[in-house]
């Protein structure tokens, strides 16, 4: 059997920082060394050898709007970026509300081969928020996290009903936090930034409303639930305070959460346009607060690619969304002031324990583990350049700005889908 | 100065020295012949996606009495209804040599993002609810004319009353009226005003009857019927007894107190009054104004200095 081993690099898991080689064989971790050699050797001079990333919130476009990403160019993105298991946000088209999509989503996956694409169920049929899904079919296919991303589950007794049904299942629920009726036709934070430009805003209080809400019916009924996406500072008040009662509250940020503001959008730029919108300061600074402190328990991208002609629409016609596979890692490293190992708890363990994927991803890198691994240099400082995207779309709000830290190596399932940063596949 | 996007864009100083030029062109204006070589060879494009008779007839006007070249490109008739993006419409009107473009849009910000696609001047003609940067100047021109305050309006006291928040006009007229030092209040219920006012030059108040008698400026603004819908208020009725301007209101105003509005007005809602009984009244004024006002702007931007003077022969 042939043998990849990882030479040279510092791993870097739940038990802290270790010198040492990595061999690989049949998709597994054979031995961790000193001066190790296999048949291929992967340069790992002054990285970091981690668990691979796991993304929880990811928008791959397909079935639907492949001419925004596919399965496969979305995969590969996520492989540039560490990631070895991605989450797949249901609002395709059609949705995932049915076995068929589901399955057909998991197959590209598996025919990109670049990592594990899991495909998220819709809690609602059509996330109409009408009726609820076939939970329990699709839980039995194989489904963990449910969620109508992209739109919140608005009716509490529906909300209320899927959480009991669902209790039963091994499936968590995860909310997209946002009270629709105080969002009509908005476009960004409101706040002074959307006062002054004349935009309708998006008040934090429609996120909170829900986060509030779910926590309660969460307490009620026994169930977890996963907030996607927070990016209110009371939010991440919120979930602190369930955390501290007990209750099975997980969440999640995203990175463009705590490195941008609305002030981003004074030059009507529909790249900086996402939804839930880019805040305040105050709650920049509050989600990376709950990054720090563990209220918030993974950084998830909401990669959210769009093609650029739709971006080039008027600010308030423009979807919402940006890329964020690529860049993660290295926004964490830059900008969330925390040690490189919570960085990668943020990043891998923690998310790879709510998608329910713990024993194949973001185990520690020891003889037995399946071999999915991400290999990156801490230091590397570079700028963010559209050019260099794996994604079929361009729209990152981030491109020329300078960053540190980047991925070199990506080992999915024992094979280097990322080899010195370029897509093997 | 390349752009015209927005009152913060043009400062104090610019604000002033538009004013200044905008006398030079309305005794231009004044002549048997009001037209001036002042542009000749320039190609100024309308582009009016959202239907504005007046500000696009004013701005043609002012363009035509400077000898630019004019033409209008209005989405009714345009391949826009055919699914092109903004962008390729940008870029293929100015690749025929277009040296300004005047735009009207009903999304705020597409100036901004226009100015991003081509080499050409942007002129904000209105949008969305975020600015309308000539409207204030010729606001400002005619408060300057009317109560002759060349030298600014230290000292004026200016009430904007009614729908801040849905209002281009308020959000350039409050900067403009600032900038010249003017004190400004406005005048809304809070569900008419923009979420937060931080950073804003100004007062304000909940009623009409708190200013009527102390401002020297009212300006009304129009109030859209569709936000009845919106549960902004609970009904026109109640808008005009809190907001409008009524005759009994007209009689406290003082004798110097100038009387302004945009346009369209909305008789009998915000406009209580018939106007031509109002001796304050600027609403003529304005629009005659606008024409003036939008022929410095064009110059600003798009002369080279002289011009102003001869026959357009």
């Amino acid at each position: 059997m042939s043998s990849t081993v990882i030479k040279g690099g510092t791993i870097l898991d739940r038990r802290g920082e270790q010198r040492a080689d990595v061999r690989i064989e049949g998709g597994v971790i054979t031995e961790v060394g000193a001066q190790l050699s296999g048949d291929v050797d992967l340069d790992a001079g002054g990285c970091i050898v981690s668990p691979g990333f796991v993304d929880l919130h990811v928008h791959l476009r397909e079935p639907g709007r492949e001419e925004a990403e596919t399965v496969e160019t979305g995969s590969r993105a996520a492989a540039r970026g560490g990631f070895t298991a991605i989450v797949a946000m249901p609002n395709t088209e059609p949705p995932h509300d049915s076995l068929s999509v589901i399955e057909m989503v998991r197959r590209l996956g598996e025919q990109a081969g670049m990592c594990e694409v899991l495909p998220s169920g819709c809690i609602t049929i059509g996330r109409a928020g009408e009726a609820l899904a076939p939970l329990a079919e699709l839980a039995a296919a194989g489904v963990r996290l449910f969620t109508d991303d992209g739109n919140g589950v608005q009716d509490p007794l529906l909300m209320r009903r899927a959480m009991e049904y669902g209790k039963n299942l091994g499936i968590v629920l995860a909310q997209h936090c946002e009270v629709s009726r105080l969002t009509e036709g908005a476009v960004m934070h409101e706040g002074g930034c959307c006062s002054r430009l004349g935009v309708p805003g998006w008040p934090s209080v429609a996120e909170e409303l829900m986060v509030f809400r779910d926590i309660e019916l969460s307490r009620l009924t026994g169930a977890p639930i996963h907030f996607l996406h927070l990016s209110t500072a009371k939010s991440v008040d919120l979930v602190r305070g369930a955390k501290a009662e007990g209750l099975q509250v997980t969440a999640e940020a995203a990175p463009h959460h705590f490195t941008l503001t609305d002030e981003s959008l004074s030059g009507f730029d529909p790249l900086f346009k996402v939804n839930p919108p880019l805040r305040e300061n105050a709650d920049v600074a509050a989600v990376k607060r709950g990054l720090a402190d563990g209220t918030i328990d993974a950084i998830a991208t909401d990669h959210a690619p769009h093609p650029p002609e739709t971006k080039e629409m008027p600010l308030d016609q423009a979807p919402p969304g940006m890329l964020g596979l690529e860049t993660a890692l290295a926004l964490s490293i830059s900008e969330l002031g925390v040690d490189l190992q919570q960085v990668v708890a943020l990043l891998s363990w923690q998310p790879a324990a709510i998608a329910g994927v713990a024993d194949r991803h973001g185990r520690d890198i020891e003889v037995g583990a399946p071999a999915n691994i991400a290999v990156f240099d801490p230091d590397l400082t570079w700028t963010v350049s559209t050019a260099g995207l794996a994604s079929k779309s361009r729209n990152t709000p981030y491109a020329g700005r300078s960053v540190r830290g980047k991925v070199r190596h990506t080992l999915f399932d024992g094979v280097a889908t990322v080899i010195d940063g370029e897509a093997r596949r | 100065m390349k752009h015209l996007r927005s009152i913060a864009e043009l400062g104090p100083d610019g604000l002033r020295q538009l004013l200044e030029l905008t006398d030079h062109m309305a005794e231009i204006n004044r002549r048997p012949v009001p037209k001036v070589p002042a542009l000749r060879g320039k190609t100024v494009v309308s582009l009016f996606f959202e239907d504005s008779t007046r500000t696009r007839l004013s701005f043609e006007t002012a363009a035509k009495r400077l000898s630019a070249d004019t033409m209008t490109f209005s989405v009714s008739t345009s391949s826009v209804n055919k699914g092109e993006s903004l962008r390729d419409t940008i870029e293929t009107v100015a690749a025929m040599g277009i040296d300004a473009f005047v735009v009207r849009h009903q999304s705020s910000g597409v100036p901004w993002q226009i100015s991003r696609w081509t080499e050409a001047s942007i002129i904000n003609a209105g949008d969305g609810w975020h600015e309308h940067p000539t409207q204030a100047l010729l606001d400002c021109y005619t408060i300057r004319t009317a109560l002759n305050r060349t030298e600014g309006f230290d000292g004026l006291h200016i009430a904007i009353v009614g729908d801040i928040k849905h209002s281009r006009v308020a959000r350039s007229d409050v900067w403009a009226f600032a900038a010249l030092g003017a004190r400004v209040t406005l005048v809304a219920p809070q569900t008419l005003l923009p979420p937060s006012l931080a950073g804003w030059p100004v007062e304000v108040v909940h009623h009409i009857d708190d200013v009527v008698e102390k401002v020297d400026v009212l300006y009304m603004l129009r109030m859209q019927r569709e936000r009845m819908h919106e549960a902004l208020v609970p009904s026109l009725r109640e808008y005009t007894a809190n907001f409008g301007l009524t005759p009994v209101r007209a009689e406290r105003l003082q004798e110097h107190t100038l009387v302004m509005h945009p346009g369209p007005m909305n008789r009998g809602v915000e406009m209580a009054v018939d106007p031509s009984e109002l001796p304050g009244s600027m609403i003529a004024q304005q629009v005659t104004n606008g024409v003036a006002v939008r022929m410095a702007v064009l110059f600003h931007l798009l002369g080279s200095g002289s011009g102003l003077a001869g026959d357009p022969a």
